[in-house]
């Protein structure tokens, strides 16, 4: 039998084009694209890889309003067996524990061998999902995987650290949260991309997945966002054209001012 | 009571933990509870004086030969099982990459909520919770976020967000040893091999003064000439995302959202733009000079000293400069 591979994969705002509002403040997200999170396609990468090399049934999973459906349709075309949209209202304003229990759950309903996840997500910037999904399955993580090896039943996983790498093995089914530096993800291919939009996809609300409806969204979240705001326009600093001698003068002065 | 979770490696602390320990001591005053340092290890009886040092009124050094290397289920299950019996209000951890593995896997495990890599912490005067501030969308954004109902009010905080203080050699404290429960447990993931990496030169977490360059400088060689600025001013080089990728410099020396967050005395800017994953890893360094050919980039607007010129010229004559002060 091939192996089931889950990704976990998020919508999330390029945050690269958000910006601050240098007079109010505030965060100007009118037109900014929304994308799939980076780290999320080298985790699909990987899963289309390791079906490529192994054979695998890739199932590509979100959470989020239907609009996050888009890059369900991007997972397609870039090759995925599956996608599904977990969306419920009840869902809305999950934090980290929340959403990696009703992940969790999706998971189980599924079925799987492995879970593939991006190492973080670049608009909540936790790295706490992936992780926490591990746990509320009872299954081994390894996070901040460069590489994945799958060797009978069990995977192969080098990681980097800062002062090390690190190559650990852990029996199936666990759970991988994938770095950046893992792969570089393929493009979609054109004959995928026309079929993409016909493909079906499922969706999981809570008449399937049954929580409680105190236990999930903001209600069943134990952390609470009580107020957000921007750290508003720096002061004013020098701004120097001209001389370089003078430039380089401006610089030593600055320096021993710092007392170094 | 505050609990902060202490790391170590080879009977050598991580920094964070008594950066935290600090902190943990302020929360404490405000709340008027005592702090607990808990460390875990094999050879870590020697650890427990500077805990104490720093803040810490209890130590409890959490032992077993299983502990001597990192794994996380291990750690996990270890911390598990003392938190469970401390059951403190508050937990803090370092958001170091293990921290940041362990924070969730205990978080998970314990049911509450954590709070990842926050800049702030303090006690609200009425409701006595845990306010944690931490940035979200690539810093954009800051986000002060509670944990009413769950325990511990857990977060996290990157390396060099709270000041070392100065150690309080005349602090005592309790010492208590813990062997937590680690027989019979089925541990899955195996180390099949560590490769340690050769460090050069200093942590950038861990440095006064920070030269990095960007894609402005075109070239390793630039590089060797920041290295060359880093090395008379007794700083560090470090650089952008695009430095790394283009092999100019080691990932390990990456500043931003996902490099390391620095708070030198004096960055350095050098042909950077300031994309704001850039900026998020060091805005809040006490003083900035940016140096970048384009007025406009948004790094000069953040710079307490922005130099609008070529990099290559500018930097070639304060070396000059520099060299010549030391001669004299
Ligand atoms: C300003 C702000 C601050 C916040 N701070 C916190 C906080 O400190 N603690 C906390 O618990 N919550 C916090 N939240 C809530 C948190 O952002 C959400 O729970 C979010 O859905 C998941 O967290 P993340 O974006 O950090 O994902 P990460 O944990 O960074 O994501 C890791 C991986 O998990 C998978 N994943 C994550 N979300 C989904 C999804 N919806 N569908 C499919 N896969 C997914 C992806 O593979 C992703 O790469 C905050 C929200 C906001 C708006
Ligand atoms: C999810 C995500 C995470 C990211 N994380 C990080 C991160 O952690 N850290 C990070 O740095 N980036 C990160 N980035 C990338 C970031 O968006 C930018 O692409 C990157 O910071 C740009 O690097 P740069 O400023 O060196 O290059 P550029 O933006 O290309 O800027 C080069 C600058 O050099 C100047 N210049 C050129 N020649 C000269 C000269 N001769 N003299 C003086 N000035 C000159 C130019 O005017 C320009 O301003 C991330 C991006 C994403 C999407």
């Amino acid at each position: 039998m091939s192996m089931r591979i889950i990704v976990f994969a998020k919508q999330v705002p390029d945050t690269t084009e958000v910006k601050v509002d240098p007079v109010k403040g505030t965060l100007i997200r009118d037109g900014v694209r929304s994308i799939m999170n980076p780290e999320d396609k080298n985790a699909l990468e990987e899963a289309l890889r390791l079906k490529d090399k192994f054979g695998a049934k890739v199932t590509v999973i979100t959470m989020g309003p239907p609009m996050a459906e888009a890059i369900l349709r991007e997972s397609y075309a870039m090759g995925a067996d599956e996608a599904i949209l977990i969306t419920d209202p009840l869902y809305a304003g999950a934090d980290t524990w929340v959403t990696s229990m009703i992940l969790a759950r999706a998971a189980q309903l599924i079925g799987f061998d492995l879970i593939l996840t991006g190492r973080q997500a670049i608009d909540g910037d936790t790295a706490q999902v992936g992780i926490e999904i591990a746990q509320h399955l009872g299954i081994p993580v390894i996070a901040y995987a460069i590489g994945v090896e799958i060797k009978e039943d069990r995977v192969i996983v080098k990681r980097e650290l800062d002062d090390r790498i690190e190559i650990l093995s852990t029996p199936l089914p666990c759970v991988i949260t994938c770095s950046k530096d893992i792969n570089k993800p393929r493009y979609m291919r054109v004959p995928y991309i026309f079929e993409a939009y016909s493909k079906e996809i499922k969706i999981l609300n809570n008449s399937v997945l049954k929580f409680d409806k105190n236990e999930v969204g903001l209600v069943g979240s134990p952390t609470k966002v009580r107020k957000t705001f921007t750290k508003g326009p720096k002061g004013e600093g020098v701004l120097f054209q001209g001389d370089i001698d003078e430039a380089v003068q401006k610089i030593i002065e600055a320096i021993p001012v710092l007392g170094k | 009571m505050i609990m902060v979770l202490c790391q170590q490696e080879d009977g050598e602390l991580h920094k964070v933990g008594l950066e935290l320990l600090g902190k943990a001591r302020e929360l404490a005053q405000d709340l008027e509870t005592q702090v607990t340092a808990v460390i875990p290890g094999v050879d870590i009886s020697h650890l427990a004086p500077i805990l104490i040092q720093h803040g810490a009124d209890r130590v409890i050094l959490v032992r077993h030969k299983e502990l001597k290397n990192y794994t996380v289920e291990k750690y996990t299950e270890a911390f598990c099982q003392i938190i469970e019996k401390e059951k403190p209000e508050i937990l803090l951890l370092g958001a170091t990459q293990l921290g940041r593995e362990i924070g969730p896997s205990l978080a998970a495990r314990l049911k509450t909520g954590l709070t990842a890599d926050c800049t702030q912490l303090e006690i609200d005067k009425e409701t006595k919770l845990l306010l944690m501030t931490r940035p979200a969308f690539g810093g954009n954004l800051m986000a002060t976020i509670i944990c009413p109902n769950n325990r511990p009010q857990m977060a996290t905080v990157r390396p060099g967000v709270f000041p070392l203080k100065n150690a309080d050699v005349n602090r005592k404290g309790e010492i208590i040893e813990f062997i937590p429960n680690l027989e019979g447990k089925e541990f899955k993931i195996t180390i099949e091999e560590i490769v340690k990496k050769v460090r050069k030169g200093t942590d950038i977490t861990e440095t006064k003064i920070i030269v990095a360059g960007g894609r402005g400088i075109g070239s390793k060689e630039g590089f060797e000439q920041l290295k060359e600025l880093a090395d008379l001013l007794g700083g560090e080089v470090a650089g952008s995302r695009a430095a790394v990728d283009n092999g100019w410099i080691e990932k390990d020396r990456q500043v931003g959202q996902t490099g390391k967050v620095v708070r030198p005395k004096l960055y350095i800017a050098v042909g950077i733009s300031g994309a704001i994953q850039h900026l998020a890893g060091m805005q809040e360094s006490e003083y900035i000079i940016a140096i970048n050919k384009d007025p406009e980039a948004p790094i000069m607007k953040i710079a307490d000293l922005a130099i609008v010129g070529d990099w290559k010229q500018i930097i070639g004559r304060l070396i000059q400069k520099l060299r010549q002060e030391e001669k004299e």
